[in-house]
């Protein structure tokens, strides 16, 4: 009869649990996995340096003088300051108009609503709105703020104007709004609440002394996310009528008469450029799509830093 | 007598009168804000029927199949936008899915804590470029560097390119999603895999992955439904302003929903203001909302699922 010694076994097992033999297959399954996420990042850096490259030709020759012309049919004396104001304006009115709202709909349904059926749909509803397409909401405004309201929005223009487009805008990203401030309202602990009711403080109060200054970071950074995202879409701007061509504004216009006039954004005007043949006008639109990303880029960084600066883990 | 602190009564528990009216104020306002998505909704959906309705009494049915796409001609042939609508959609989350999954995997599975904290925001930062850009870059070079390379026989406007730029600007979506959803896989499933001997490899693919896998669907569905009603990209790249022939072919031009709605709303189909072709854009509009509607519901009763599961 043979006998198992121990240091028969020894061995075996010793080399099992070591496991000294090169993982060859769970190397090149991570390194698929980081090309995956490396190409993503070579993307972007494509997109940008290709576009960089485009652009150069007007970047050097014009510099500051591309960035203060209003648009021209000329390729050579074409500027994007018209597109540029339009978007800080329409950026203005959807700062104004859907920051207090979105913020005021995510505390009430964080914090004053009961689990009831019917603040359950609300969240959902809020859900499926942020994922309703853009162009969508553009069928939306042309309903209601170019067609309906339009002795509102801009008699003289058929309702083309900035209201119309800034109140789109302003609805469109209402819901991404309410989403990003439920999410940090929740991460605010319940003790902070508990510590403010302990003393007798009524619901208001709590919010407005403890849950909304130290859920202020998180709101803060996904306010200035929303911004850039209405800085940037296009789509339903072309539906409540941004002018894509050129843009002819008189002065001596009250500031009312202005925002009720016709007017264009940065991205339509970069839409618009696109579509017109030529290498000139390939690479005004290059330009102008630097000086577009140069903005959002720029506002994204600062988000990310403050979310990094004041983000606190409880 | 008795003396010492009042007794505390339930009216001085109450608080001011005062106080008490600003607290139903503000909860009133407050619930007004949060009814007005309702509103959003309800005007979304009566803006679209209403315009659908009123175009679909106002035309010939038999408009509705022919051969293409061409509001100008009375050609309204749905399936055309359809097609077009799936083509992009499908190359792009042949683009999306394994960038964005394996960009997922890596940042939750891999990354150091600092590498994650570092490559997550420039992830969010490629999720704010404007799908102009993107329109713009497919144009000018997806389509002779990758597409026009591979297959000489593309045009210069084509349904894949389009495709392509529209995985790009999903990318971010699906891996933000599916990296939620293997974040939220507890330790505990990785620890007991590793107590037993398995390597990273096994765990990411074996243990992670499949308790993760309701997330890593709703990320797809969601990168679906995003594709499908992304608008710029395909009004640059796929180039069929005019309208569009049938077509199953990637390479061609072609059209889709959200190409024909924006083309129909800038007159470049020389049909602005005029009539039936206009308001064509209501019923194309009807039927994107539906599908994405329908789209996103599914993918939030997934993600739900590992919500309610860890």
């Amino acid at each position: 009869m043979a006998v198992v010694t121990p240091a028969d076994v020894r061995a075996p097992i010793d080399l099992a649990l070591r496991g000294r033999r090169r993982d060859v297959l769970g190397l090149v399954f991570r390194l698929g996995l980081l090309g995956m996420l490396l190409l993503s990042l070579a993307v972007l850096l494509i997109l940008i340096v290709t576009t960089l490259v485009d652009a150069w030709p007007v970047l050097s020759d014009r510099g500051m003088d591309f960035v203060t012309r209003d648009g021209s049919s000329l390729a050579s004396r074409t500027g994007v300051r018209q597109g540029l104001v339009g978007s800080l304006i329409l950026v203005g009115f959807v700062a104004v108009i859907a920051l207090p709202i979105g913020i005021a709909a995510a505390v009430y349904l964080q914090e004053y609503a009961r689990d009831t059926r019917l603040n359950r749909v609300l969240v959902a509803n809020i859900r499926n709105l942020a994922g309703v397409p853009s162009v969508v909401y553009g069928i939306l405004g042309l309903v209601v703020f170019v067609q309906a309201l339009r002795s509102v929005t801009g008699p003289e223009t058929y309702g083309r104007s900035y209201v119309s487009g800034g109140l789109t805008l302003a609805v469109l990203v209402m819901p991404i709004v309410i989403l990003i401030t439920m999410e940090a309202l929740r991460a605010v602990p319940a003790g902070i609440r508990e510590g403010a009711y302990g003393v007798g403080a009524t619901r208001w109060e709590v919010v407005r002394s403890h849950v909304l200054p130290y859920a202020a970071p998180g709101i803060f950074t996904g306010a200035i996310l929303a911004l850039a995202r209405a800085f940037g879409e296009t789509a339903p701007l072309l539906l409540v009528g941004a002018v894509t061509g050129y843009l002819n504004t008189p002065s001596g216009r009250t500031p009312i008469e202005a925002l009720q006039g016709p007017y264009t954004a940065l991205p339509t005007q970069v839409f618009a450029w696109a579509k017109l043949p030529g290498e000139d006008w390939q690479a005004n639109t290059a330009a102008a799509i630097i000086v577009l990303l140069v903005a959002i880029l720029v506002v994204n960084f600062i988000a990310i830093l403050l979310r990094n600066r004041y983000e606190r883990a409880w | 007598m008795r003396t010492g602190p009042a007794p505390v009564t339930l009216d001085l528990m109450r608080g001011s009168a005062a106080r008490r009216r600003k607290e139903r104020v503000v909860q009133a306002v407050f619930g007004a804000a949060a009814l007005l998505g309702l509103v959003i909704s309800l005007a979304i959906v009566l803006a679209l029927i209403e315009g659908a309705v009123r175009w679909l009494f106002s035309i010939d049915l038999g408009w509705l199949w022919s051969d293409g796409w061409y509001p100008r001609r009375n050609d309204f042939d749905l399936l055309t936008i359809f097609l077009g609508t799936m083509i992009i959609a499908v190359a792009a989350m042949l683009v999306a899915t394994p960038l964005g999954l394996g960009a997922a995997a890596y940042l939750s599975e891999y990354a150091t804590p600092r590498l994650r904290r570092t490559l997550k925001p420039v992830i969010e930062t490629l999720a704010s470029i404007p799908s102009v850009v993107l329109g713009y870059f497919a144009l000018q070079w997806i389509t002779p560097e990758l597409v026009q390379r591979v297959f000489p026989s593309a045009g210069t406007f084509n349904l894949l390119s389009a495709g392509l730029g529209v995985g790009i600007l999903t990318i971010p979506l699906v891996a933000s999603v599916a990296e939620d959803a293997m974040h939220a896989v507890p330790a505990s499933l990785r620890e007991a895999a590793y107590g037993i001997g398995a390597r990273r490899r096994t765990v990411t693919a074996r243990v992670v992955f499949p308790a993760a896998v309701s997330g890593i669907v709703a990320s797809m569905i969601l990168g679906f439904s995003r594709a499908v009603g992304e608008t710029m990209v395909v009004a640059i790249a796929a180039g069929a302003t005019g309208g569009a022939l049938r077509t199953i072919d990637p390479l061609d031009r072609g059209q889709s929903m959200t190409g024909a709605i924006s083309s129909l709303a800038i007159g470049s189909d020389q049909v602005r203001g005029s009539g039936f072709a206009f308001d064509s854009l209501f019923f194309v509009g009807l039927l994107l909302f539906a599908i994405t509607f329908l789209l996103n519901v599914v993918s939030e009763r997934f993600v739900r699922r590992v919500r309610s599961r860890y």
